[in-house]
């Protein structure tokens, strides 16, 4: 009897289920889109509240949006290097907020207050459909940033110290992606789960040191993700010698 | 416990790729042309103008420090100088009237003597006139003396 009610509470957790969207012949996950349209808009709404006036002595959210600026530029400066940074650092600085805001807010929100017909809100990064879009995004970027700074001489890295290197530098490209998703993917989504379970079968305190070590993995998580794309481009656009 | 059918479902699933990869993909180039113009362009450009103007401050401060030091530099030697020029100035003043008080002492002194000799000159002269006068005086007596002597005889 009690095992019968826990099987059905957990096939409540919903792994899996999602909100369709069917425009024309397209299927969409609809939670994904919703809960990242709440939150970048609420990251735009913050960044536009912070820039809207911008002074010499920065106070109150300017300082905050500076202090990040700062840490997305050390960030973009060190892995791909002073000459392209500049080039690339929009890039990989929206990947870090926007995996960072995913994460958060996923982490952060309690969404499951929101009943959905089908599925349930959570962390879009949660769903493998945005971590490989993201991921195949840092694979064309290292691929133009390569292209557009050596040109043909980019596909010199592939045989670099040695024409030996060669399959094994193919068969990278296709490893990040895969690793880049599927690392955010796992991580957010056991994060969840994990949560998940846990209050269904303990809802006092026990779930709360979780919740804080999902909130250090989620900030990790962005991190490294922003991390590794910007250093797969500082690979493509070095210069070997 | 079919929520947890991860493979192989013809609806949902974890691993259901379809049409909102691509347009989160599109999302995500979107925003990064929004944040862009929104944040990353606009706070480094405040950014990079105070670090520009900081350093420029910087270099502008050790500029006039180290113009400072020069003046202070050259003050010092000024100072030096002047003293030096002082010192001279007080030990010629101090030889000039050295000098002086010697010739004014040497006049006084040859004054002095000049004034002596001429005196003693004339003391000698007056003993000697007075002595001749005396010797005369006397050979005027001592003749007389002898005439009256040769008269009574």
């Amino acid at each position: 009897m009690f095992f019968n009610s826990l099987l059905t509470n957990f096939a409540a957790l919903e792994v899996g289920q999602h909100l369709y969207w069917q425009i024309g012949n397209i299927r969409l996950h609809g939670q994904v889109f919703l809960t990242s349209w709440i939150l970048l808009g609420a990251l735009l709404v913050f960044i536009s509240l912070g820039t809207k006036k911008m002074e010499n002595d920065p106070k109150g959210l300017q300082n905050l949006l500076e202090f990040l600026w700062d840490y997305i530029r050390d960030l973009a400066r060190t892995q791909i290097g002073e000459k392209v940074y500049r080039d690339w650092m929009p890039f990989i600085g929206t990947l870090f907020l926007f995996v960072f805001v995913s994460n958060w807010g996923g982490a952060l929100i309690p969404w499951r207050l929101i009943k959905l017909p089908s599925g349930e809100l959570g962390a879009p990064t949660a769903d493998i459909n945005t971590t490989i879009a993201l991921a195949l995004l840092v694979s064309l970027s290292y691929f133009y940033a390569g292209l557009s700074n050596k040109g043909w001489r980019y596909f010199e890295y592939y045989v670099h110290p040695t024409p030996i290197m060669l399959p094994f530098k193919i068969l990278e490209d296709f490893t990040k992606p895969l690793s880049l998703s599927f690392r955010l993917f796992g991580n957010i989504l056991a994060d969840e789960l994990v949560v998940g379970v846990l209050v269904f079968l303990v809802p006092l305190i026990l779930p709360i040191p979780v919740m804080f070590l999902g909130l250090f993995t989620s900030a990790i998580q962005a991190l490294i993700f922003a991390t590794l794309a910007a250093y797969y481009i500082g690979e493509a656009v070095e210069e070997h010698h | 416990m079919l929520a947890f059918n991860f493979f192989g479902a013809t609806e949902g699933g974890l691993f259901d790729i379809n049409a909102t990869l691509p347009l989160m993909a599109i999302q995500v180039v979107a925003l990064t042309y929004i944040l862009n113009s929104l944040f990353f362009k606009p706070v480094g450009n405040v950014v990079e103008k105070r670090e520009k103007f900081v350093s420029n401050n910087i270099i502008e401060a050790k500029n006039k420090l180290s113009e400072v030091k020069k003046l202070e530099a050259d003050l010092l030697t000024q100072l030096q100088s002047a003293r030096t020029e002082a010192q001279r100035i007080v030990s010629e003043a101090e030889n000039e009237s050295d000098k002086l008080y010697k010739e004014a002492l040497e006049f006084a002194n040859n004054e002095a003597n000049a004034s002596k000799e001429k005196a003693r000159l004339e003391i000698e002269s007056q003993t000697s006139a007075a002595r001749d006068q005396l010797s005369k005086q006397a050979d005027d007596l001592s003749e007389l003396i002898v005439n009256r002597l040769i008269l009574e005889k």
